[in-house]
């Protein structure tokens, strides 16, 4: 008979190993290369360097900065701001219609990401129906360009990550005893005063569980502004992917990379120190 | 309190806002005109064109390779790493969970990147196994985590009592644990072979020359503008596939949950 502990490992392993190999090893090897110098053949060349690090000082990359956190903050308030009003509805809903409400929400994520921001292409091309209907309507000049731009990104970014921020919102909204909806009425309680005093910290846990789901993945936004935004609209992933492809410097794409990464680490990290100052104070 | 009308609203504005982009897509697929702007008349000549396509079939064959081979090979090392983490509660399952969690919430851009230096670092060749070793990469996690949460219902006493009645493990895991989990077990490799068939952005870090799987190929033929409505019918197309997927799998869950009530 093999003893537990051993028995525990042999199964262990196999995942673990895959994982360090193939997901933890690739993570720090980003860390590497961003150390490495290029070469014009495209590859890395010897020794160690800081160039690339001091090139990220140039003006283009602040602004290319600013803009992903900026769509991306922005982004993910969108999403809260209309998920929290339909996972309400959708959680107070009768049984029936939440489960063809929740249907309803993951259909998009069954169909291939690209077609759902293509589709949007098509919906805002010059020649397409939007621009037809708004001119007719008279609410924009005929030369208006409804692609191409900050806007067009940000509304199919929004279009793309509203259901990551229903799903954890609808969660916590139906666990949420509304019985405290009477209570806080009766000891008089407007509207305002119980959504603000009583469902918005009733829910946080869901909320910040929607921030982080929209947050991160919008940070590492590429498609949607490469198919749908112009030179203009440019993200960080778009950057990364320029330098891997079109201009073969390696260590750029790996600093840049280092960069998104050390971000989403700092949002993790913080998650867990605030859940764990919540826990201290007995607020779970 | 008088409930307020907002909700309801933002519900039906928000379902708007999900489906017109698709409804145009699939009415501009039989659309004469080549950018959908007005109704030119009804026309398959898109579906024609798109059957004549080779390279889409390829793409389609390659996509078809990877997802099978990587579910295959995700569902095993996912399930087993499930059953390791919910039957052990040891530091070694903790650093187990942590290494599965975290492919969950880095973004794809990133794991792309990172796949695509290591393999240039190492010297593999990118094509059909640098993207099942990256597809597989990322499918572990979610089979293991929903194989994980199937094995929080899972009462282990009745593995105890098939070793009391003279099982071996050979027989406890085969006759008792898998036929359990198998629901499990389905739906993660489910989950796996959908993931596959549909990732793009890790794939076109990790794919070389050759190696283009669908989603690979379709967004290689969005650069041209003349592929346009070849793309609207390709997209339908798999709509359609999707639709009846989901209908099925609707269909086989619920009627299950009837036979068990």
């Amino acid at each position: 008979m093999i003893p537990p502990r051993v028995r525990e490992w042999i199964i262990s392993v196999p995942a673990m190993a895959w994982l360090v190999v193939f997901f933890l090893i690739p993570t720090l090897v980003i860390f590497v290369i961003a150390f490495k110098p290029a070469t014009p053949m495209g590859g890395l060349g010897e020794g160690w360097t800081l160039d690339t690090w001091r090139e990220l000082g140039n003006p283009n990359y602040p602004d290319i900065m600013m803009r992903t956190l900026r769509l991306s903050f922005y982004c993910t308030a969108a999403c809260i701001l209309i998920g929290l009003p339909f996972s309400y509805y959708m959680a107070r809903a009768a049984e029936k219609l939440q489960r063809w409400l929740l249907m309803l929400v993951i259909i998009p994520f069954w169909t291939n990401f690209l077609i759902r921001v293509f589709a949007w292409k098509a919906v805002l091309h010059p020649e397409g129906p939007l621009k037809h209907l708004l001119v007719s309507l008279g609410a924009v000049p005929p030369d208006t360009m409804l692609l191409y731009n900050e806007g067009a990104v940000l509304l199919v970014m929004v279009y793309t990550y509203l259901p990551f921020a229903i799903m954890p919102l609808y969660a916590s909204i139906e666990k949420f005893d509304f019985s405290l909806m009477e209570a806080a009425q009766d000891l008089g309680a407007g509207r305002v005063v119980f959504f603000s005093r009583v469902f918005l910290p009733g829910i946080r846990r869901g909320i910040q569980t929607a921030v982080l789901m929209v947050l991160i993945p919008a940070l590492g936004s590429y498609v949607i502004p490469d198919i749908l935004g112009g030179p203009t609209s440019e993200m960080l992933g778009n950057k990364i992917a320029q330098r891997a492809f079109a201009d073969r410097n390696l260590p750029h794409a790996a600093a840049l990379s280092a960069l998104l990464c050390a971000g989403v680490m700092l949002l993790l990290i913080g998650w867990g120190l605030l859940a764990r100052h919540r826990q201290k104070r007995g607020l779970t | 309190m008088k409930s307020s009308r907002l909700p309801a609203t933002t519900v039906w504005l928000t379902l708007l806002f999900f489906y017109l982009p698709i409804l145009v897509l699939v009415v501009n697929s039989f659309n004469a005109h080549k950018y959908g702007g007005s109704w030119d008349g009804f026309t398959l000549k898109w579906y024609v064109r798109l059957f004549e396509d080779r390279a889409v079939w390829h793409a389609l064959g390659n996509s078809l390779v990877v997802a099978l081979a990587s579910t295959i090979v995700s569902t095993v090392l996912g399930t087993v790493a499930a059953y390791a983490m919910s039957r052990f509660a040891s530091r070694l399952q903790k650093v187990q969970y942590g290494l599965i969690y975290m492919p969950l919430i880095v973004p794809d851009i990133l794991m792309g990147m990172s796949l695509l230096l290591f393999f240039l670092s190492v010297g593999f060749e990118l094509g059909l196994a640098s993207i099942c070793v990256a597809h597989i990469t990322f499918c572990i996690s979610y089979v293991a985590m929903v194989v994980f949460a199937r094995l929080q219902d899972f009462d282990y006493s009745i593995m105890e009592a098939a070793y009391d009645l003279g099982a071996d493990s050979r027989t406890a895991v085969l006759k008792v644990l898998l036929p359990a989990l198998a629901p499990g077990i389905a739906a993660g490799a489910l989950l796996a072979f959908t993931l596959s068939i549909d990732d793009f952005v890790i794939t076109f870090f990790v794919s070389g020359p050759g190696s283009s799987t669908l989603p690979v190929h379709i967004y290689s033929m969005m650069k041209h503008s003349r592929f346009m409505p070849v793309i609207n019918a390709l997209s339908t197309l798999l709509l359609v596939v999707t639709f009846a997927a989901v209908g099925v799998s609707q269909y086989l869950t619920t009627k299950k949950g009837n036979g068990v009530k």
